[in-house]
This record gives C-alpha cells, sequence and structure tokens, in this order.
C-alpha cells in the first residue's frame, strides 16, 4: 500500500513535468492558461479614466479612430517583458487594430530588487555602491546625487578638484549614456551599423572610466566627501583623445543619417510630445528640450560648481522622434566642450575633505598614524553619522531630472532613501507617443525615450 | 537649492496642490513615503515635490497619515504624473489614494502580500515562484 502511493507521487510528479514542458499538448493546456493568467483580461474590465490615459488622450485629445476597422482586427498583444526593443524588461500591453495601436499600458517590476530598502540597511559610505546600479548607463550620476544630498545633510562643501572630477566623469558618462541611446535608437529602427559605431564610440570612454576607477560600469567613484581616487597619470592624454575622436565620429553619423531621407521618413512626425503634456506627465531632460521648452537643471539649478562652465542647451520645438534624437546629438557637443573647460582647468589639490570623520585616510598614513588607523577602522566598520533632516536634490542625468530624497534619524544609515528616476517618470508618456501609429513606429518611440529599466524599477 | 516646505493635513491637502498648481508648478516631480513606524504619531509621512520651470521653484508637500486610516485623496486629476508614484507608495506602503484609476501593485507581483517599505517589514531573502507555475525540480 505504502509502495504504492509512492509510485502515484512519482507519476504525478512527473506528469507535472510533462506538463509543464509539454504546453502545446491537449492535456497540458491548463498550464497556459494559469501562466500568463490576466494577460488578456487587463485591458479590458476598465473604466473611462484608464482608458483615456491608455489612449494617451489625458492631457490633449489627437486620438483618431478609423471607422472602417472592425472588431475582427482589434487584437490585445503583449510586447515583452522579453523583447530586444523595450530596453530590458518592459512589458507593454497594446490594444491593436490591424497593424496600429490603439491602446497601451506598460507594466513594469521586472527587474524591481528592493534597492529603496536596501539603502536603508547599507550606511552612508557604502550607500553609492548600491545607487550606481539603479541607472546602469549613467552610474556616476547616480552616485553624484547621492553623494550630494549626504553632504548637504553634512553640510560640507567637497575641495574644487572634487567638484571639477565630477564634472568631468559626469559629463564623460553623459557622452557615453547618449551614445548607447542613439545606438540603440538606430538598432531598433533598423540602422544596425548606427549600433555598432555607437558602441565603438562608447568603448572609448569606458575604457577611460575603467582606468580612472578600476570598473567599466558601477564604478563607485564619487562619494560622500569627494571622489574614491584621484586620476591616473597621463589622463588628459585620454581625454584628448576622446575630444578629437567622438566629434568627428559625430559627424560621420551626421553624414550617414542627418539627411538620410529613409531616416529621416521614419522618424520625423513620430512619437510627438507636446510641452505641454511633458509637464503633465513630469517628462524632463533631452525629450522636455526636444518639445521646445529649454529647461537643464545645470543651468537654472546648477550642483557642483558647474555654473562656472560656458555651454549652450539645445532645444529643438519638433517634439518628435527625430528631434529627440537630434537633441542627444546636440547634447553630445555641449558636454564634449564642458569636459575641455574641466580638463583645461583642473585645479589642484586633495580630491577629498580632509575631514577624517568622512573620508578614509590614505593607505600610506595607516602605517604611520595610529588615529589614522583608528579613523580608517570606524569608516569601514560603522561609517559616519549624519546629522537628523531631510533633504532633496536633483541633477540632470542624460534622462532628465535625477533626484534624490534622503530622511536621516541622526544614525550612520539613512532612515529612509528614495531617487526619483527619470526613467519612471518618463515612462508614463508611453501611451501618448504610441498611440495612433504603427507598431513599427511604437518601436521607434519607445527608444527615442531611452527608458533604462534599472532607474525604473530600482 | 532647498525647495520651500509645507506641511499640510489631509483635509486641506488637495485643495493645497490645486492652489499650487494654479500658481505655476507646473510639474510634480516626485512623491514618496516615509515610515515613521513607533517614532512618530501619526506614522506615515507622504513627502511630494513640484517644481516651477516658469519661476526656478521648488516646493515640498508634507502630510501625515493615519495607521487605522490610510487615505488620502489622490492628486491624479491635477497631475497626471501622480498615477506611477501613487501606485508606487500603494505597493510599498499600504497608501491608498482615493479616486485614483489603476489602484494596483506596480512593481511587486499582484499576489504579493506586505509591503516591502514598512519598517516592520523584515528584508530576508523570500523564495520566489512565478504566479502557479508547477514546481520542477
Amino acid at each position: 500500500m505504502k509502495n504504492n502511493r509512492i509510485k502515484k507521487s512519482k507519476l504525478s510528479n512527473f506528469k507535472n513535468k510533462l506538463d509543464f514542458w509539454a504546453t502545446n499538448s491537449e492535456e497540458g493546456g491548463w498550464n497556459i492558461s494559469s501562466t500568463d493568467e490576466g494577460s488578456q483580461k487587463m485591458l479590458e474590465n476598465e473604466n473611462e479614466k484608464q482608458i483615456k490615459i491608455q489612449t494617451g488622450t489625458e492631457v490633449v485629445d489627437d486620438f483618431v479612430i478609423d471607422e472602417d476597422t472592425s472588431d475582427d482586427e482589434r487584437m490585445i498583444v503583449n510586447m515583452g517583458p522579453q523583447h530586444p526593443s523595450t530596453h530590458g524588461v518592459l512589458r507593454l500591453q497594446l490594444e491593436l487594430e490591424g497593424e496600429v495601436v490603439r491602446r497601451v499600458k506598460p507594466i513594469i517590476g521586472y527587474l524591481h530588487t528592493g534597492m529603496e530598502k536596501t539603502g536603508e540597511e547599507l550606511n552612508y559610505f557604502q550607500g553609492p555602491t548600491n545607487t550606481t546600479r539603479m541607472d546602469y548607463l549613467s552610474p556616476l550620476f547616480n552616485e553624484l546625487v547621492f553623494s550630494l544630498t549626504t553632504e548637504k545633510l553634512i553640510g560640507i562643501e567637497v575641495p574644487k578638484r572634487a567638484e571639477t572630477i565630477r564634472i568631468l566623469m559626469t559629463e564623460l558618462n553623459r557622452v557615453s549614456s547618449h551614445l548607447v541611446a542613439l545606438a540603440t535608437g538606430g538598432m531598433d529602427i533598423g540602422a544596425l551599423s548606427m549600433m555598432i559605431f555607437g558602441f565603438r564610440e562608447r568603448e572609448l570612454i569606458l575604457n577611460f572610466f575603467e582606468k580612472t576607477t578600476g570598473l567599466r560600469m558601477n564604478h563607485n567613484y564619487i562619494r560622500p566627501g569627494g571622489v574614491a581616487a584621484d586620476l591616473p597619470d597621463g589622463w588628459q592624454k585620454d581625454v584628448e583623445e576622446i575630444l578629437k575622436i567622438i566629434p568627428e565620429k559625430l559627424q560621420d553619423y551626421d553624414d550617414m543619417l542627418l539627411d538620410n531621407p529613409i531616416w529621416k521618413g521614419r522618424l520625423q512626425n513620430v512619437g510627438i510630445l507636446t510641452t505641454e503634456e511633458c509637464f503633465a506627465y513630469g517628462v524632463t531632460g533631452p525629450s522636455l528640450r526636444a518639445s521646445g521648452y529649454s529647461w537643464d537643471l545645470r543651468k537654472s539649478q546648477p550642483y557642483s560648481g558647474i555654473e562656472n562652465y560656458e555651454f549652450d542647451v539645445p532645444t529643438l520645438t519638433e517634439g518628435d522622434v527625430f528631434a529627440r534624437w537630434r537633441v542627444k546629438v546636440l547634447e553630445i557637443f555641449e558636454s564634449l566642450k564642458i569636459i575641455e573647460q574641466a580638463m583645461n582647468n583642473m585645479p589642484k589639490g586633495p580630491y577629498k575633505v580632509q575631514d577624517k570623520k568622512i573620508t578614509p585616510p590614505p593607505r600610506k598614513r595607516l602605517d604611520e598614524s595610529m588615529e589614522a588607523l583608528i579613523h580608517h577602522f570606524k569608516i569601514y566598520t560603522e561609517g559616519f553619522k549624519v546629522p537628523e533632516g531631510d533633504a532633496y536634490v536633483a541633477v540632470e542625468s542624460p534622462r532628465g531630472e535625477l533626484g534624490c530624497y534622503i530622511v536621516s534619524d541622526g544614525s550612520a544609515k539613512p532612515y529612509r532613501m528614495h531617487v526619483r528616476g527619470p526613467s519612471f517618470c518618463n515612462l508614463q508618456a508611453l501611451p501618448v507617443i504610441m498611440t495612433d501609429s504603427p507598431i513599427a513606429d511604437a518601436v521607434a518611440a519607445i527608444a527615442s525615450l531611452d527608458p533604462v529599466l534599472g532607474d525604473v524599477d530600482r | 537649492m532647498n525647495p520651500e516646505i509645507i506641511s499640510t493635513t489631509t483635509e486641506e491637502y488637495k485643495e493645497l496642490i490645486e492652489s499650487l498648481k494654479k500658481d505655476g508648478f507646473e510639474m510634480m516631480v516626485d512623491l514618496t513615503v516615509v515610515d515613521w513606524f513607533r517614532k512618530k504619531e501619526p506614522r506615515f509621512e507622504i513627502v511630494v515635490q513640484f517644481l516651477s520651470t516658469s519661476k526656478n521653484s521648488r516646493r515640498t508637500v508634507k502630510v501625515f497619515v493615519n495607521d487605522e486610516d490610510l487615505t488620502i485623496p489622490s492628486i491624479t486629476d491635477i497631475y497626471p504624473s501622480a498615477n506611477f508614484y501613487e501606485r508606487e507608495a500603494y505597493d510599498m506602503f499600504g497608501i491608498v489614494f482615493e479616486d485614483h484609476p489603476d489602484l494596483t501593485r506596480i512593481l511587486m507581483p499582484d499576489d504579493w502580500e506586505g509591503h516591502p517599505l514598512r519598517k516592520n517589514y523584515g528584508s530576508g531573502r523570500i523564495p520566489v515562484q512565478f504566479k502557479n507555475a508547477p514546481k520542477v525540480d
């Protein structure tokens, strides 16, 4: 009897396995319905308000219904989460009429790893290791905003050299991030050479990052109180090379794409976002500037001494995918200007604050001084205490306003650490730019917003 | 740039937001919650950041929400960008936003229990299994 039971359970186990793999068979059919449960229904039972959001007509009503389409052509399709042109694990529920997108519902959370919860368990010294992994294409901005918020809470100012290194590194990061945006944007539309070009030029900058910080991504380089290490010997040569090569290559991109009728035909008048809609959905960064509103936190609310540099804010008025692509190219030129100025005016001096309670002493001092050893031990075991209070600081990341809100209860760990990711907010504008256009244009529209899912889900 | 901080109550919250919108604060930039578990009463503090691009200034609105009540009016009809943020606050802290068009979980799976960013929610590892997927060992 007992034996029999074991056999039975073994058999059912086997059947389960079979069901799992053979979902095409008639008996395994229940599996299909259970694993994608509700996927077709999510768009159906909804109220008027939701439909307005999903058709992108909440702010400006430009919804056009072609009367000819019958219900047979109406179809609900899941795009993603595993889809190459959704830039990660973004899932979109689309209602299609023939080939035209009518309604869009973005579904996120597939990359959620609870970084804000983790941030409450790491001290301020460890904090940048966590935040740098959020927006993995512009990690230095995440470190910068965390460090600036912490410094604001403590009330310290970093030395001039640290500020200039921060500007130099973040602007290089903006160039590399925009290059990826151009590359993947080109790839989604079918300009595969653009993809290879963009990643090739980005490699130059990543090599410099590797030389300076030790890593290509997730650097943990900008820390509260300054930066982790000084620039390597002969860094000017590398930066000069970047400054020489990238404009040449950008010229190549322009020769290839700017007057290219196919490129223009695919991108112009696609995915239009008006200034009004940008404000309503909180869209910032290049997308806002492409919609004809000149707003850049580097100019209006400067951080880290960026008000001392000369640069322009490129603004275009069309608000379509082409304008968003063009603004990114122009911004690279402006960033290169800032990099050149930072390189030529690099001040001498310490690269982190000399307060031994906040930044660890150099390795050499540990062998000589007992106090240095104590400070070193204290910082690496307990971290430093930050006075009670809360602060919100925002910087201009390649995707828009990147904010950090930290609440401190006077201990060495943040009581609450919240990061306002620009991609999270920009994603809300997806229905506006995707609806009423063919699904092939929708892909271009997603790429133009340049969402990074690590930043969306955190 | 230091934002000006305005504290308000849940009753006056919506009126205040409407007046901010009229004052030229075009963007609601951020909405988040702080859980003052056993430290402050009422327990939840909602922190909303506003930005005015025309005046180049910021405002922070702070509202305390009671642990028993947990409800606050939604501001999605004034600022559509609040949609995702309010869903995130609901997901992570369990704050209920009245008249929100689609108040569902946004980052966690639909059938998740508990609200992860609350202070009394442990941060241990939880075995994660995909929804209704049969176990394969």
